[in-house]
């Protein structure tokens, strides 16, 4: 630790920090552009320039940039001389010289870091009399807004776009005081990253189009601090809203799930929270066949009287809550609880847990899979599954670039530096998956396999490791590049295997735990992870206990016995089974009651529906893919009759006189509760404080201190503010009294420090610049290495052979479409395509198609007509359907399907891709 | 036919009627016997004898050449490439030098790029030229064609274990690409901005490898103290410095041009015996000794030797040795104004008081000099010439090169700045 002055101050200061780092970290406000805490160095914008003395008898120093300028022993610094402050406000001055002066119409006003710094430097008066350079704006796509007059050229964008989220389709263009930053020529931005521009931009250059269209500043947004429902990943958001309307989701930093970023799914995907397909009312069917909307209570009422006779399956969901599936569980009893997830699903996701809780490997965070210099991705097309591990998948690859600028004493913030000496010099990452993926530019290897090849490679792999397995028999290429991934993942220090269940493949799970049992040793730590397909396929199958039907027992026990009463919860059987499974299931059932939030095929055969709380309404306990328990709290209330899906269930289950729901009256009871009565939930109740830890007078503000116009807002109906809504759920206070900062880290709505009004104030809540936040990590982790290695039965499972004429199918997915709840954002659903069949040229001759052409795909639920998609990555015999696009939920992953040309086929009408002029309503 | 060669090294080739001095010629005038000397020593040896020469780089900045070649891992390197690069990327406002020799010798920078890649053991090197240098291009891919053919390049140079690939690039041209680093990132294909240092491109140059970036005329010079060694090298120089110089003269003289001449010959021999004096009419008023980028000295300075350190203590540089007079008929505050308008344009945008503080000068002396001035024009020019001029207050020495002239000029001819302002006109415009 060595100790430097600043002004004559002597500060102790991490080893190998910059200068802006030790100041910012030490609290003290020294403004910067070009830096970013992910980002490292470049010294592009010298706004950050300090005063060093080379001694102390030095009087006059010399300007330095902090960002640029190691801290060591003794260093003597001045970031209050009047030179530096002198030159610090000549820079803003240089930089204001042509942005625009429209503060009052921009969309960053108020959370924008050059006006924080412009204020913060003191900078009022120019003497530039000149012309404004201006330049012409490009439509990006749906989801940024592109505003080039504002920049101030920090190259932020292009550092992160390219350098950091590999994109290639966004540059710095021309030169001296002309640069552009933006594409060749309009179009959507490429990158599943994009999103993050809007945080990683300083000023409104790029700004988020949902919320340029339907604009609220940041001083009116109340927020809470909420998890992606996107992916299995749990990412950290803020989402903001007024008006009862989600209007934005910001990153909310968790050191070790999402860091700074997000992706674009999770990002924009949230807007469906404000969809006109939100149901609105309890409806009851009538005899006619239509709804009629019923009084809450007595919906509530006459449910209840319905669970207490007969018999009542419960299908619950792996995109509710924990506390929801637990109550659903409790109220029809273990037994007749079903996780909602397919058979096939289920049991993979059991399966993967199992292989996760008797591992040695460590189940990595996405921080932990950024140090992994050796990666291996088995099976998983991460970047549409679970999207933000393929952006640490994208960093772990630096890791030898790192190495090198050790070796030369390079500091790890020289991000300029580093990425000239490196090179295209990278850690290795091999990458076997069924068609190529968006990683694979940055991967040592890459094989594209069918999936039981995937799993044999993988088992290979997992015996070049271990002598003791048994060999397997491949083909000499693939036996060599077996070996090649067991040699980089053998010399690597923190090995990682990244796979998940998104090709339907037991075996790629087996292979992949084997890998990592084989390389984990008492020096060396290795890591496996597992990409599950909803935001809580882990809760759901922890709810489940061991035990949990899948959707198929449920339609069998259906088939045989026929079922009194389905309590679905949040679920649409629709995208798991194929239209006559669910429509066999619905007719056997006695009862349908569901309980949703947006309208789905399910709602229509539905007999009961209960509308529920988006996860911005409500709070919840979700676990990760990591097995980490994350809370979520609502950001608003919903407008009655629309309840929290706990609080249905809650209240039928009190109706109903369910033993275990007697006692539960708060949120908090049901979390409890279910840490109780199943053991591996036992820590989701440190997920984050209950509403009891904070007394009602210290809650946490959503809204901000400068919250204006709670009379305004709603002075067309009454002039009387009323009665602010109180929170009885959660430490939360829908209030702008009280303080955010020094709270849990798992209760922070937003972030805003005095000077600092943009995200940038996120230091101000850091242990350290860039570190975990002072009120501790959100979430807690509920799988941690076991001590003893159970070696698994290998399920060996292979799909069935291929005869003549058949293909195997496999599942590809959409970072926008495959899941559920984001393609119904209006913004998404732009960037969506209809559900299509890839095929290898090969096959489609062997067909006869081309693009654009439909062929039928025999499946043992019926036939589908698809689009055919020439995808000459896509591993021999083997055809992609776009899974959880609509019209593909009867397909079975690793199936063989015959396929012949679709002479009726009429092509889809084309999505209009701009929406140039049209706002969002 | 050779002693010119004892005084005139590196024009030695170099003929009234500007023809090419071909492979043959070349030879028969001692061409390669530098290179022949060279591989018969070891590198250590070379860079001894470079180092003793006392030779600095003819670039600009006249750093040591012997100490930067010294900074070149050697014996430990990590395995793998290390480069040569030549800067021929000659731009600098009135410097016309490195062209001259690739035009009339490009045989000479050959050999003493070969030279220079075996005292440091790069196996790649890379002529970064001009783009608009058309000729050039020609004959150096000519001497290049030659130099292959006869062993000089390629695999075992001369029969030795050495073995060298020389490529010529032409670049797309830009005037930062003279700076080594953004010189290296254009090379490597990226934008050409400057890189911060440390890393030195000796450790981390062209990508991300041990690279040595000389000057032309630096390069030319290696192969003629291989030849004849360190000590006859050191006595060509008149005062501290060592060696010949390409001296230049543009403006209203009698003889614009450029010879070779002792380092440290004095700005009057140059300009007066060389350059023939002004032409009939003229006065000079001042002269910006070593390029663009450099501060005026007026004819105070005339008996000045034109070496590094007497130029330096004057409150200038020496730069690439090559002057622009300034006359009495030519307004000062026009020959800055498109100086700054010049680097303001090769700005390559990347850090902020450059890319914004440069167009805002250019902008203020464009209303100046179109008799649209005001008082608090002044009071603006002299902070940005503190706030782009100093070293460290950018990311690179571009803009502090580019406000030299304008500082000096404030300094030398304020009236000049007064009368525009005053008489709201440029006084030499209207004087016709």
């Amino acid at each position: 630790m060595p100790t430097i002055y600043i002004d004559g101050q002597a500060h102790e200061v991490s080893e190998g920090d910059n200068l802006l780092q030790a100041a910012l970290g030490l609290g003290l406000d020294l403004p910067y552009f070009c830096w970013h805490p992910a980002m490292g160095s470049i010294g592009a914008c010298r706004q950050c320039a300090v005063l060093q003395y080379q001694d102390e008898d030095d009087t006059r120093g010399r300007i330095v940039m902090g960002c640029m300028t190691p801290v060591t022993e003794g260093a003597r610094f001045s970031l209050a001389a009047d030179r530096a402050q002198a030159f610090r406000e000549d820079i803003i001055e240089s930089l204001m010289l042509n942005h625009p002066h429209d503060c009052p119409v921009c969309a960053e006003g108020g959370e924008c870091h050059l006006q924080d710094m412009t204020v913060m430097v003191g900078h009022r008066d120019r003497e530039y009399q000149g012309r404004k350079n201006t330049h012409r704006n490009q439509h990006l796509g749906p989801l940024i807004h592109h505003e080039m007059n504002r920049c101030i050229t920090c190259y932020r964008c292009t550092r992160y776009y390219r350098d950091y989220a590999g994109g290639t389709d966004l540059a710095a263009m021309a030169s001296h005081d002309h640069v552009y930053f933006g594409r060749h020529e309009e179009g959507v931005l490429e990158s599943e990253f994009a999103g993050n521009l809007v945080e990683v931009c300083p000023t409104g250059v790029f700004t988020d189009k949902s919320l340029v269209h339907d604009y609220t500043r940041k001083w009116d947004l109340q927020s809470a601090p909420s998890v992606c429902t996107a992916c299995s990943v749990g990412c950290n958001i803020m989402p903001g809203e007024r008006y009862g309307k989600l209007k934005r989701i910001h990153n909310r930093f968790n050191h070790d799930v999402n860091g700074y970023f997000l992706c674009d799914r999770g990002r924009f995907g949230g807007h469906f929270v404000n969809s006109e397909d939100r149901i609105p009312a309890v409806g009851k069917r009538d005899g006619d066949g239509r709804f009629s909307a019923v009084d809450a209570d007595s919906a509530v009422s006459s449910i209840a009287a319905l669970l207490r006779q007969g018999k009542t399956i419960g299908i619950g969901s792996p995109r509710s809550s924990v506390e929801a599936n637990y109550l659903l569980r409790e109220l029809v009893g273990a037994e007749n609880y079903c996780t909602g997830m397919s058979a096939q699903e289920g049991a993979l996701v059991q399966h993967a847990l199992q292989q996760l809780e008797q591992s040695q490997a460590l189940v990595p965070s996405i921080r932990a899979m950024e140090s992994a210099d050796a990666v291996l991705v088995l099976g998983e097309d991460v970047t549409n599954t679970a999207p933000r591990i393929a952006l640490a998948l994208r960093q772990s690859v630096r890791n030898k670039a790192y190495a090198m600028a050790a070796d030369l004493r390079l500091e790890a913030w020289q991000d300029a530096a580093i990425r000239n000496l490196a090179q295209d010099q990278r850690s290795p990452l091999s990458v076997l998956s069924v068609a190529a993926t968006r990683l694979d530019d940055v991967a040592s290897h890459t094989a594209q396999l069918c999936p039981d090849d995937i799993a044999r490679v993988g088992f290979a792999i997992a015996a070049e490791l271990e002598g003791a397995l048994p060999a397997v028999d491949l083909g000499a290429e693939l036996a060599e590049l077996a070996k090649t991934i067991a040699d980089t993942l053998r010399s690597a220090d923190i090995p990682l295997v990244v796979s998940g269940t998104g090709c339907g493949h037991s075996g790629i799970l087996d292979a992949s735990a084997a890998i990592a049992r084989a390389l984990t040793g008492p020096d060396r730590p290795a890591q496996l992870s597992f990409c599950l397909a909803e935001c809580n396929s882990l809760g759901a199958a922890l709810v489940a206990d061991g035990a949990g039907m899948g959707l198929e027992e449920v339609l069998e026990l259906a088939a045989q016995d026929g079922i009194d009463n389905l309590l679905i919860l949040e679920n649409d059987l629709f995208r798991r089974t194929s239209c006559s499974k669910a429509d066999s299931l619905f007719q056997a059932a006695g009862n349908v009651v569901l309980l949703d939030t947006l309208t789905t095929p399910t709602c229509d055969n539905a007999d009961w529906v209960l509308p529920t709380s988006s996860f911005a309404e409500t709070e919840g306990t979700l676990i990760s893919q990591e097995g980490r328990a994350q809370r979520h709290f609502p950001v608003f209330n919903s407008v009655a009759p629309i309840r929290e899906n706990w609080r249905w269930l809650l209240d039928i289950g009190h109706c109903a006189e369910v033993a275990t729901c007697k006692s539960m009256v708060h949120f908090d009871d049901v979390t409890t509760s279910c840490a109780n009565t199943i053991k591996t939930l036992f820590g989701i109740c440190a997920a984050a404080p209950a509403a009891s830890s904070v007394p009602a007078a210290d809650k946490v503000p959503r809204q901000t201190h400068r919250f204006s116009g709670r009379t305004a807002m709603r002075a067309n109906i009454s002039v009387h503010e009323p009665r602010q809504p109180t929170d009885e759920e959660s430490p939360l206070s829908f209030t702008m009294e009280g303080h955010s900062a020094e709270h849990n880290g798992a209760l922070l709505p937003y972030v805003w420090s005095p000077g600092w009004n943009s995200n940038q104030s996120l230091h101000k809540y850091q242990s350290a610049v860039g570190g975990a936040l002072q009120g501790g990590t959100a979430g807690t982790r509920l799988i941690e290495p076991g001590d003893i290695d159970a070696a698994q039965e290998s399920s060996g499972s292979t799909a069935p052979a291929l005869n003549a004429g058949e293909y195997r199918l496999v599942p590809l997915y959409r970072i926008f479409g495959s899941e559920e709840m984001s393609v119904r954002a209006p913004a998404v659903a732009q960037l969506c395509r209809p559900a299509g069949l890839e095929m290898p040229a090969s096959v489609a001759a062997e067909l006869g198609v081309s693009n654009g052409d439909g062929v039928t795909l025999t499946a043992t639920t019926g036939n589908v007509d698809l689009e055919v998609t020439i995808n000459d990555s896509l591993a021999a015999n083997c055809v992609g359907y776009s899974h959880g696009v609509s019209g593909t939920g009867g397909l079975v992953p690793g199936s063989a399907t015959k396929l012949c040309r679709a002479e009726n086929w009429q092509r889809a009408p084309e999505l209009i891709g701009t929406d140039r002029g049209a706002t969002t309503a | 036919m050779t002693d010119r060669g004892l005084t005139h090294p590196l024009t030695r080739n170099v003929h009234q009627d500007k023809r090419v001095t071909d492979l043959a010629a070349y030879e028969a005038n001692g061409g390669y016997r530098g290179l022949r000397k060279a591989v018969e020593m070891t590198p250590a040896d070379c860079l001894q004898v470079v180092k003793d020469s006392n030779l600095r780089g003819r670039g600009g900045a006249g750093f040591p050449t012997g100490m930067k070649w010294s900074f070149v891992p050697m014996d430990n390197a990590p395995p793998g490439h290390k480069y040569l690069i030549a800067n021929a990327d000659e731009m600098e406002p009135g410097t016309f030098k490195d062209r001259l020799l690739m035009e009339c010798d490009p045989h000479q920078l050959v050999e003493g790029m070969i030279c220079s890649a075996y005292t440091i053991q790069a196996d790649i090197a890379y002529i970064f030229l001009r783009g608009e240098y058309i000729k050039s291009a020609q004959t150096l891919s000519d001497a290049l064609r030659e130099a292959y053919a006869a062993g000089y390049l390629g695999k075992n140079i001369l029969g030795t274990d050495y073995s060298l690939e020389l490529y010529l690039h032409t670049s797309a041209g830009r005037y930062i690409c003279g700076e080594e680093t953004a010189l290296i990132s254009s090379l490597e294909g990226k934008r050409a901005n400057p890189r911060a240092k440390p890393p030195f491109p000796q450790v981390s140059g062209l990508w991300g490898r041990p690279t040595i970036v000389n000057n032309v005329e630096t390069l030319c010079n290696i192969c003629h103290i291989l030849d004849r060694g360190a000590d006859w090298f050191q006595q060509l120089g008149h005062g501290e410095d060592a060696g010949t110089k390409m001296y230049g003269v543009s403006g209203n003289v009698v003889n614009p041009g450029c010879w070779e001449l002792p380092i440290g010959t004095t700005v009057r021999e140059i300009l007066e015996e060389h350059a023939g004096g002004m032409l009939p009419g003229y006065k000079m008023r001042g002269f910006l000794p070593g390029g663009g980028s450099t501060d005026f000295l007026t004819e105070e300075h005339l008996d000045l030797a034109m070496d590094y350190s007497t130029i330096g203590k004057a409150g200038s540089r020496m730069g690439t040795g090559t002057m622009i007079i300034l006359d009495d008929q030519t307004c000062p505050v026009g020959m800055v104004k498109n100086l700054i308008e010049f680097f303001a344009h090769e700005s390559c945008g990347f850090c902020t008081p450059c890319r914004d503080g440069l167009p805002w000068t250019r902008d203020v002396l464009e209303e100046i000099e179109a008799g649209r001035g005001r008082e608090e024009d002044m009071g603006i020019l002299n902070h940005q010439v503190a706030f782009i001029g100093a070293i460290g207050n950018t990311h690179c020495a571009l803009a502090p090169g580019a406000m030299e002239p304008l500082q000096s000029a404030l300094k030398y001819f304020p009236e000049d700045f007064e009368r525009h302002i005053a008489g709201q006109s440029c006084p030499y415009c209207d004087a016709g």
